[in-house]
């Protein structure tokens, strides 16, 4: 497939997943129980995406020693929760991470 | 009655504060997606046609790592099915507009533009309230283009030995950093992270993000059973 295909079809389902409940429901057809599990679809699927980056290397084996990676978001993980700034939050993991990565 | 321009603004003040951190979000997108090697008109493409953060990035995420398209495609689905909640709720506001207003909402409905348009759409009784979201969608669409733009320059100049690709798992944890307070959420979090890593190697054509979603989505709706009772 070539990359602008991918890209089209990549735009035509996030497009329907946004359009398709305006355009079929009428009123409330969701019930609170879906509503609720919905809810919790940031927490299941962006982990997939932060925990192998941050424990597995380029080849996908666990790096667990000698790996900046794993400090530098734990430092990012609290000050993103004392500070509940995300911005704060991405800087101080890269600023970290940097400065382990040059300077230590 | 306010006027359609009024309600517009309201929509792009309201949603100004969230846009602090799409600008980082936008740049990084820009320039990972040279430094993987799509050509300027194609990033610029992604932003336009796709218009998702989340979305843009898993699929370079997973484009770089080798995934086939068919992968890519259902894991963008998967990463975009909170929109349906999105949807969901904003429907019942929008249920009587024409269909051109419906398909022009859609492409707007963001989570930015929802999160400060929800409690509009439900205190106000103004017939026109959806432009709210309509201002709300555009001043992301603004930002979120011009980073990308921005970002496409800037990859050309920046080091690949900056490691910038790190900040792809840094802004996921920034956008999670409240679920990681809420019980519930975190165990849902561990067990998606856990089932990722450890599946990374063993569970066929990349499809990882998959696998680890519908665990923790079973996850969630165990406890959701739990607390019930």
């Amino acid at each position: 497939m070539s990359d602008w295909a991918l890209i089209i079809y990549c735009g035509i389902i996030t497009y329907l997943t946004r359009f398709s409940m305006i355009a079929i429901l009428k009123k409330e057809m969701f019930n609170d129980k879906i509503r609720e599990v919905l809810s919790y679809v940031p927490s299941a699927i962006f982990p997939a995406i932060i925990f192998p980056a941050i424990f597995l290397d380029n080849v996908g084996s666990f790096q667990f020693e000698d790996n900046p990676k794993i400090l530098a978001a734990a430092i990012a993980m609290i000050i993103g929760i004392l500070s509940k700034n995300i911005i704060a939050t991405i800087f101080s993991g890269l600023a970290s991470y940097w400065f382990l990565i040059f300077v230590v | 009655m306010k006027s359609n321009l009024e309600i517009f603004f309201k929509g792009v003040i309201d949603v100004s504060p969230l846009m602090i951190p799409v600008i980082p979000f936008g740049l990084i997108f820009g320039i990972l997606a040279i430094d993987i090697g799509f050509s300027p008109v194609a990033t610029m493409g992604m932003s336009l046609i796709i218009f998702g953060g989340a979305s843009q990035i898993i699929l370079l995420q997973l484009f770089s790592g080798g995934a086939s398209s068919l992968v890519i495609i259902s894991s963008v689905g998967a990463v975009n099915s909170r929109h349906l909640l999105y949807g969901a709720v904003v429907s019942e506001h929008v249920s009587d507009l024409k269909l051109i207003w419906k398909i022009i909402i859609s492409y707007f409905l963001i989570d930015q533009a929802f999160a400060r348009s929800n409690d509009y759409l439900k205190k106000s009784t103004e017939k026109n309230k959806y432009f709210h979201l309509i201002g709300g969608g555009a001043t992301c669409w603004v930002i979120w283009q011009s980073t990308t733009f921005l970002g496409i320059i800037l990859g050309a100049a920046i080091p690949e030995k900056l490691g910038l690709s790190f900040a792809v798992p840094l802004t996921f944890l920034a956008i999670l950093i409240d679920d990681f307070r809420k019980m519930n959420n975190l165990i849902v979090i561990i067990v998606s992270g856990l089932v990722a890593t450890l599946g990374f190697n063993y569970i066929p054509y990349k499809a990882y993000v998959i696998v680890a979603a519908f665990f923790g989505l079973v996850v969630a709706f165990i406890l959701t059973q739990i607390i019930k009772k």
